[in-house]
């Protein structure tokens, strides 16, 4: 279980995220959704160590994330897509994957991950020799999934995957979201697609300049008066 | 025709060294995008390590060539722990005080050198004892052919470990993508260290190659050599493992068939012309890529 307790993050003098507790257990998809510049992205930067936390506590399954240096997090089995992809553009698609499996030395195994990627997302298998930057948006979305997935992780967090997608491909990412999500691997998603995102996920939170105002089963934030007028346009 | 052969063999040997420190300079400016000025005085290091070394191999009645490894263990030493107490701690201050501490790290080897070493030159000498070989009347020196096929492998094989191996492949990524490797499970640290190792070490294997061909050590060789290597560097593509190789050949034989076709003192002027008139058309270099600024 990922568990966020009281967690304050600051830029410099402005506070970004206030007062955030939040977990999410073993096999959710939980969202966490809110407009731009709310801080959501700032909280999976501060779970994943990227950026530090002023205060509070972020564990999983009982470590103390806080304390622990951004590179070892991984092993813990947590992998995180980040905003905007950041896939390598100067490596071929193959190479990225690779990268993905970094911390893992079994060559059979990392070929095995590679296959199964390959095999859940064929376009990538076409462009294997490709460099990353050449593809396309959709395309780098998936790699950055695909990328996430060779670590062989407990749980994914997403940041954003929707961003910058035609709806069709937007479809597509949600749809791999529950994928993935059906094979035994817990699920945080960051989204401003708030209907989507509630769509798929078991419960969600929402953010609101840096701290949480409504959190519960996503399928009744889905009707409540105040997320639909905010955050659903309706 | 035998003057040709041999110009071009001795060019070869010449550039082979400039390459293999070019290759430090590039390697480290491709994965922190800083000029590490003091590249120059490891093989500076190197060679004076040398100096010591060598009598002693002999002394034990090894093969005097050996007295590199231990160079290589200095020169990476020094290597890493440049990068640690003097460039780390800068690092995230910007590219205008990674390069002025890299200055002042250059000045701080060269004058401690002096202290130790002293000011007068040293002589290294015998490191190989090599028969001559004569080919189309060219009479060619056999270390002269050791010292290229020493380069080509070194280049070749460090083009395979950063193309094949996970640490290399880690190398590239860093550059690219620094907040991507590191939620890969890349330590950013720990990566740069080991960039620092493996220049340092080729800077050694330069200090060998070079001192077989000129046994003289200076304390202030390193930044003599290091500034042709630089050029090297920046006419290859500063950042591309084979421009540096492609760049350190052509300096190393335009300076020899310069010193030798047009007149000795020459050469100097004619290379920076040369760079400058690729710079004018290829700014990134001969194979360096051109990427605008990322915003």
């Amino acid at each position: 279980m990922l568990e966020l307790k009281n967690v304050e993050i600051s830029y410099g003098a402005i506070q970004a995220v206030r007062n955030v507790s939040l977990c999410v257990k073993d096999g959710e998809i939980v969202s966490l959704i809110g407009a731009n510049g709310a801080g959501k992205t700032t909280i999976l930067h501060t779970i994943t160590g990227l950026k530090k936390a002023s205060s509070g506590t972020i564990t999983y399954d009982g470590k103390d994330l806080l304390k622990t240096e951004a590179s070892k997090i991984i092993h813990l089995g947590i992998a995180h897509v980040p905003e905007g992809r950041h896939i390598f553009p100067d490596m071929t698609v193959t190479e990225n994957l690779e990268m993905g499996a970094y911390i893992h030395n079994d060559k059979e195994q990392m070929q095995e991950s590679l296959k199964e990627i390959f095999e859940r997302f064929p376009r990538l298998k076409e462009r294997r020799r490709q460099t990353a930057g050449t593809l396309s948006g959709g395309e780098q979305q998936m790699l950055a999934v695909g990328r996430a997935l060779m670590s062989r992780p407990k749980i994914l967090l997403m940041d954003e995957p929707s961003m910058g997608l035609s709806p069709l491909l937007v479809k597509e990412i949600f749809h791999i979201i529950k994928e993935v999500h059906e094979q035994g691997i817990t699920v945080l998603l960051v989204e401003q697609n708030a209907k989507m995102a509630l769509s798929i996920a078991n419960r969600a939170y929402v953010l609101e300049t840096g701290s949480i105002s409504m959190d519960g089963d996503a399928k009744e934030l889905l009707t409540n008066e105040k997320v639909k007028k905010a955050y659903l346009g309706l | 025709m035998s003057l040709f052969i041999q110009s071009l063999i001795n060019g070869l040997n010449q550039g082979a060294i400039y390459a293999l420190i070019a290759l430090g300079y590039t390697m480290v400016y491709g994965i922190i995008r800083m000029i590490n000025f003091a590249h120059g005085d490891f093989i500076m290091v190197g060679a004076y390590t040398l100096f010591y070394t060598v009598p002693l191999m002999i002394h034990q009645g090894m093969p005097p060539w050996i007295a590199v490894f231990i160079a290589i263990v200095v020169c990476t030493v020094v290597g890493v722990l440049v990068e640690r107490i003097a460039y780390r701690p800068v690092r995230a201050a910007g590219s205008m005080s990674a390069l002025i501490t890299a200055l002042a790290m250059s000045l701080f080897l060269e004058n401690l050198a002096m202290v130790v070493f002293g000011a007068n030159p040293k002589s290294v000498t015998g490191i190989f004892n090599l028969p001559y070989l004569t080919i189309f009347g060219a009479k060619l020196q056999e270390k002269y052919l050791l010292t290229i096929g020493i380069g080509v492998l070194m280049m070749v094989g460090l083009q395979l470990f950063v193309k094949k191996t996970k640490l290399g492949k880690a190398m590239r990524a860093v550059p690219q993508d620094k907040e991507a490797s590191v939620l890969m499970g890349v330590n950013v640290n720990k990566i740069i260290s080991i960039t620092f190792a493996i220049g340092s070490a080729l800077a050694a294997v330069a200090a060998l190659m070079y001192c077989s061909t000129y046994p003289r050590c200076t304390t202030d060789m390193g930044s003599m050599m290091g500034l042709k290597a630089f050029i090297a560097a920046v006419l290859g593509g500063i950042g591309s493992i084979p421009g540096a190789m492609v760049g350190g050949i052509i300096v190393g034989l335009v300076e020899i068939f310069v010193k030798v076709y047009v007149a000795p003192g020459w050469y100097e002027a004619i290379t920076y012309s040369l760079l400058i008139f690729v710079l004018l058309i290829k700014p990134s270099g001969i194979l360096g890529k051109s990427v605008g600024e990322k915003v």
